[in-house]
């Protein structure tokens, strides 16, 4: 069998750390390879190998047998690589030609030939069924569109062999079924992708064979065929995974949260929560279901007060939180586990410490008189790294340098200890390995079973499916439905999600 | 990390240190070298022990003005008896007010006897140290201090910009004629008062435009103001801004150079500055209102060397010393009949007859009466 | 290789500074001057005798508070190139308390620098409000309001402290920072008590920012104000207050020339430069506390230095400018030497 590419033995060191130890992963022409690892298991750190951005210390690639060095992404982009980016590299108000030609532009009589290059796009695009418009905006088209015009990149560029850095991170499931159609449809012309990833369900959907990473070391290569979701997890983590959450019934009791006639616009000021209901009690996990952009970041943002509400009444035990300042709906017991955690939930270059006090940094014992007691801050910090498993060189490291799921776990035990009556729980486990998602859900869970309210936002049925014990469907705004898990499946939320009205419950057409 | 920075920091100032401490400790050696070859030197060349030195205002030496005419006055004097910059006599540059004290200090202790502050901005700088060096000699250009180790040179520039302002009047095809000064001060507003009265002497229905600029280092501006004047059918500035004046000469320049048949006019100060002027064939100086202050260095310095300083004294040069007068370089624009009857007029003022105003207040006084 | 980074962390700063000098001392030599005689010049101009230490101190006072303004502001983000109208108003405001009030010294010293003090802080507030509640970038704001501060300043000197005057009359004793006694000590430099209060703002911004909940608010919204909001920290709050401190800092500048070097105002024919020379200041020292009093240290020597160059070696004014530049220059860019270094390292292995 031939080889397309061939990683052999490699091994790359960082100071302090060696982040690749004798890694060998042998690509086959027309193959989709997956590269499986948790976060930091040492994925990206091979790919920027292949594509020249890291020299390794030991170890030899070859391309078609032949062996090369590949000092930097320009050979590898000769050689026939081309890497679609997990963070799209487009620059927004160009077209979409234009960005594919970006740094590469033909020309003609030292003028661009946008025309030529534009026909040029639009027929790759056709080739493979990307359906990309090559002269929209950048700004104008969808995350999805974004992503297959970095495809196109690579394809205009001549690439072979694709990688795939977490491309269905950022997707809908109905984006991420038409990302695996274009996939296969590329596998078909010819070329060979590797596709990192950490969600085993799409490995054994798509890929033909599987390389395992664990911290930094090669575990082997499996044909996907001869496997088992469960049996990659245990590779991957190292030990057996369990995959259904355990938990005993939900035992709800009184209403504490309210939301009634809910309206919310966006900063275009176009109304993005357009009257929403919703109740949730305690001892309950509410979990909203929907297609990212039906209101739902609007809707968490209006809750917890970064975002001002138009009308409509939001209550927590009675009291109304609506509009008041952030400070004042968390000191009314609401904890909030934002969906973006660079962006809201930790201020990366404070220390791990530091980030633990955000919102209670001015209450005693952490501050008196407006200066700040270090030690009590500190000991609080190292309370929480211990209880919820932060895995951290000391609480003194900058946010920053954490990996995801440990920024996530600290961000969790953060909201946690200050015990609130509802807990916001935002696409708490987006980006994150199953390790992490383990543990995110057992505890949202145990909060639970405290007695506590629990509102659960996220982009995946999955997720929602197995933690929830009530289901809101928002589409548009509103909530269109509500159902218990056990009473429905993910074809039926699917169509909810997509707009359709409400159908019988409990009819099952997909199975896995 | 934020340690690792203040021990580089630290490290940096510390190294810093050594490197200068190791530079002078080698350099001591070549120092001393250099002094003895120095003072060879000194018996070989120069005729006498006497040294004098001089402090600019922030304008700086090369400013074609006030600053460079002094320093020409020194040097002419040092030339004169063997004295050359280093040796004898030198300058030391202030690029700020905070300059001037430092830079005096400096020359004091290079034990110059007699140290020369160019401009009104040193004047509290300089009554300063003349209070506490009372062995060595100063003297203050266009200001008063008062100290017995100190004497004060004054000009009568409202005379010399009288002047200027009747050729300005005999010149002008608008009517109209633009003053531009560098900071708003007494002392510039005795150009502007003089400017006016020579001006509206000849005709007093002419209108004069009076800009300051509030520097007298900001050629930019100078440009700026200049552009906006001649935009306003004025034909000719006078300028009193020492290097803000460039940017005069320069717009007028460029204007010229892209209409060479427009009539525009610049008229200078303190020197002649009709270089300045200069462009292609054409040349933009009307006249200049010539301060000689290199005169008044040259004559204080030998006055000094010779044992009779004006011991606090306050000079004033004027057209009578011939420290003041108008610079005629410019044949073709400053034809006969305007030298003629700009000659009539300093007749007039040295022989008392017109009393120039040098003040704003003087100035309303004076054209009320014509 | 942790003992290899200690190594490197001060062997890249003196590589700095060797750096510069030799580029200087290759700029002098193609222009026909000795370096060596060129920087015992500029040794000799900062630390010669005891009047030239005096000078420096002097001259490091402003710097030092500048530095510390600008580092404030950076600390939240923000981009105070406003430090220079900042001092101007505060050296106004400290001239006018000390020139307008007769009271003992006690009193009137402290009341000159509050004054400083708030017309520094009032300059800082005008953008920071701006920005805070509409969004203009505080840069742009800034910089009108150092000529707001340049020409009403010249302006009130003229009509109001004097009649048509350059320069007002000299603040009463009670309200002077300068020293006899340190005079005396430095041969009549005008180093003043100046520098013990610079030293102690330093030791305050150093507190404020470690040590307090504001500084940890104002850090906070440095880094990232979205989390700030979201930890339900008030942002407009922050960075009105952070411009606040930052005026009043630049603003105690201006009290230290007003008080103590000049102990009056004159009219400006330009900016004092200390503001702008802050912003080096503040970049050099990593806008740390601790920094900022290194980097001020430096700077301070070698513009003070520099004055000798001339009359002490006769390398010409121009010339000196761009040695200094370089030196700074290669400080600055250490970054580039410790990449070389790295380079360097990886080719020896």
């Amino acid at each position: 069998m031939e080889y397309v590419i061939e990683m052999l033995n490699i091994r790359k060191e960082f100071p302090g750390i060696v982040a690749n130890d004798d890694i060998t992963v042998q690509l086959k022409k027309g193959e989709i390879h997956a590269l499986l690892g948790e976060n930091g298991a040492g994925k990206s750190t091979l790919m920027n190998v292949l594509f020249g951005l890291y020299q390794p210390e030991k170890g030899e690639i070859r391309v078609k047998g032949k062996k090369v060095s590949i000092t930097n992404p320009n050979i590898a982009n000769d050689l026939g690589i081309g890497m679609v980016h997990q963070h799209f590299m487009l620059v927004e108000p160009f077209t979409v030609t234009q960005n594919i030609i970006l740094g590469n532009e033909p020309t003609k009589k030292g003028k661009i030939d946008i025309k030529k290059a534009e026909k040029e796009v639009q027929e790759i695009s056709d080739k493979y069924g990307l359906k990309v418009d090559a002269s929209a905006k950048i700004s104008d088209i969808s995350v999805g569109m974004q992503q297959r015009v970095e495809i196109l990149k690579t394809l205009y560029r001549g690439a072979d062999v694709l990688i795939f850095d977490e491309p269905t991170a950022v997707l809908t499931p109905q984006e991420i079924h038409e990302l695996i159609e274009i996939m296969q449809s590329l596998i078909a012309e010819g070329k060979s992708i590797i596709l990192i990833t950490h969600k085993l369900k799409e490995i054994m959907q798509v890929c033909d064979r599987c390389t395992v990473i664990r911290k930094g070391k090669g575990i082997g290569t499996v044909d996907v065929a001869d496997t088992s979701v469960s049996k990659l997890a245990s590779l991957m983590v190292g030990r057996d995974v369990v995959f259904k959450t355990e938990k005993k019934p939900a035992e709800p009791k009184e209403t504490v949260f309210k939301i009634e006639n809910l309206v919310v616009k966006d900063s275009r000021k176009v109304s993005m929560v357009k009257g929403l209901d919703l109740e949730i009690r305690a001892g309950e996990i509410v979990g909203i279901a929907g297609v990212d952009g039906n209101g739902q970041s609007e809707l968490v943002e209006a809750i917890t007060g970064l975002r001002k509400s138009e009308s409509g009444s939001i209550t927590l035990k009675n009291k109304n939180i609506k509009n008041l300042s952030p400070r004042k709906v968390t000191e009314s017991g609401i904890g909030h586990i934002p969906q973006d955690r660079h962006k809201y939930g930790l201020v990366l270059d404070y220390p791990v410490g530091a980030n633990i006090v955000l919102q209670t940094y001015y209450k005693k014992p952490y501050s008196k008189a407006s200066i700040l007691d270090y030690k009590e801050i500190y000991k609080k910090a190292k309370e929480i790294i211990e209880e919820y498993d932060v895995r951290t060189p000391s609480e003194f490291t900058k946010a920053r340098a954490l990996s995801g799921g440990n920024q996530q776990k600290a961000i969790i035990g953060r909201e946690l200890d200050r015990s609130p009556e509802l807990l916001i729980a935002a696409q708490p486990t987006r980006g994150l390995d199953v390790g992490a998602i383990e543990f995110i859900h057992k505890r949202l869970i145990e909060e639970r079973d405290k007695g506590r309210a629990v509102l659960l936002v996220s982009f995946e049925l999955d997720e929602i499916l197995d933690v929830s014990d009530r289901i809101a469907v928002m589409f548009d705004g509103k909530i269109v439905s509500t159902m218990k898990p056990e009473e429905t499946n993910e074809h039926e939320l699917g169509l909810l999600m997509a707009g359709s009205k409400a159908s019988g419950a409990g009819e099952s057409h997909d199975k896995e | 990390m934020r340690k690792n920075k203040f021990i580089l920091l630290f490290a940096l100032l510390l190294s810093l240190g050594l490197i200068l401490a190791a530079c002078g400790g080698g350099g001591s050696e070549s120092e001393s070298e250099s002094e003895a070859s120095g003072n060879e030197g000194d018996s070989e060349e120069s005729s006498t022990d006497f040294s004098a030195a001089m402090v600019t205002d922030i304008g700086g030496v090369d400013d074609k003005s006030f600053n460079q005419s002094s320093w020409e006055g020194l040097k002419a004097w040092g030339e004169e008896h063997g004295l050359s910059k280093g040796n004898g006599i030198d300058y030391a540059q202030s690029n700020d007010k905070a300059d001037y004290i430092p830079n005096l200090n400096r020359l004091i202790r290079d034990e110059y006897d007699l140290i020369f502050g160019i401009g009104f901005e040193l004047k509290e700088d300089l009554q300063k140290v003349a209070d506490q060096y009372p062995d060595t000699y100063f003297a203050l250009v266009d200001d008063t201090i008062e100290a017995d180790n100190g004497v004060s040179i004054t000009f009568k520039e409202h005379q010399g910009s009288f002047l200027v302002g009747v050729a300005a009047a005999l010149k002008t095809n608008t009517n109209k004629l633009g003053f531009v000064g560098g900071i708003d001060s007494p002392l510039i507003n005795k150009f502007e008062s003089g400017f006016i009265a020579g001006a509206k002497s000849v005709n007093p229905d002419i209108e004069i435009e009076v800009e300051y600029a509030e520097s007298f280092g900001d050629a930019a501006k100078g440009k700026i103001i200049a552009s906006n004047m001649y935009n306003n059918d004025i034909d000719i500035i006078y300028h009193a801004s020492g290097g803000t004046g460039n940017g005069v000469f320069n717009e007028a320049k460029d204007l010229k150079q892209n209409d060479p048949d427009r009539e525009i006019w610049v008229i200078g100060v303190d020197r002649d500055q009709h270089e300045e002027g200069q462009i292609g064939d054409h040349n933009v100086t009307l006249t200049s209102m010539v301060k000689r202050v290199d005169v008044a260095v040259q004559d204080v310095s030998n006055q000094t060397m010779n044992g009779e300083f004006p011991s606090g004294e306050v000079l004033e040069f004027g057209l009578e010393e011939e420290a003041i007068s108008f610079a005629t370089t410019n044949e073709e624009a400053m034809t006969d009949d305007i030298v003629s009857e700009v000659e009539e007029w300093q007749e007039k003022i040295a022989s008392g007859e017109v009393e120039v105003p040098q003040t704003r207040e003087e100035t309303e006084a004076f054209v009320d009466g014509l | 290789m942790t003992k290899s980074n200690k190594l490197f962390t001060i062997l890249i700063p003196i590589i700095s500074v060797l750096l510069g000098l030799i580029a200087g001392a290759i700029i002098m030599l193609i222009s026909g001057y000795n370096p060596i005689l060129g920087y015992t010049a500029l040794w000799n101009g900062a630390f010669g005798d005891a009047f030239t230490m005096g000078e420096t101190v002097r001259r490091i006072t402003p710097l030092l508070l500048t530095g510390l303004a600008v580092a404030f502001a950076f600390r939240t983000g923000l981009f105070n190139i406003g430090a220079e109208g900042q001092v101007i108003v505060g050296w106004l405001a400290a001239v006018w308390v000390g020139l307008a009030i007769d009271a003992p010294m006690i009193i009137h010293l402290p009341l000159a620098i509050l004054a400083s003090l708030a017309a520094g802080a009032l300059w800082g507030f005008i953008p920071g409000l701006l920005k805070a509640k509409l969004g203009v970038h505080e840069v742009i704001v800034t910089i009108m309001m150092n000529y707001i501060a340049l020409y009403s300043v010249n302006e009130i000197i003229r009509n109001v402290l004097t009649e048509q005057e350059t320069t007002t009359d000299a603040i009463s004793p009670s309200a002077s920072l300068a020293s006899e006694w340190l005079q005396g000590l430095t041969y009549f430099s005008r180093m003043h008590y100046g520098i013990l209060i610079a030293l102690f703002a330093a030791v305050t911004m150093w507190f404020i920012i470690q040590r307090t909940t504001i500084g940890y608010e104002l850090k906070a919204v440095g880094f990232n104000q979205h989390a700030s909001k979201y930890a339900g920290m008030n942002v407009s709050k922050n960075i009105i207050l952070s411009m606040v401190i930052s005026g009043a800092f630049a603003g105690l500048a201006g009290a230290m020339e007003g008080l103590g070097t000049y102990g009056t105002i004159s009219i400006m024919s330009g900016f004092t430069n200390l503001g702008f020379d802050g912003i080096a200041v503040a970049l050099l020292g990593a806008n740390n506390a601790f920094g900022v009093i290194l980097a001020a240290i430096l700077f301070g020597v070698l513009k003070e230095g520099a004055g000798q160059m001339p009359t002490g070696a006769g390398v010409p004014t121009e010339l000196v400018d761009i040695i200094i530049a370089l030196i700074i220059f290669f400080v600055a860019s250490s970054y580039i030497i410790r990449w070389i270094l790295l380079r360097f390292k990886k080719e020896g292995k």
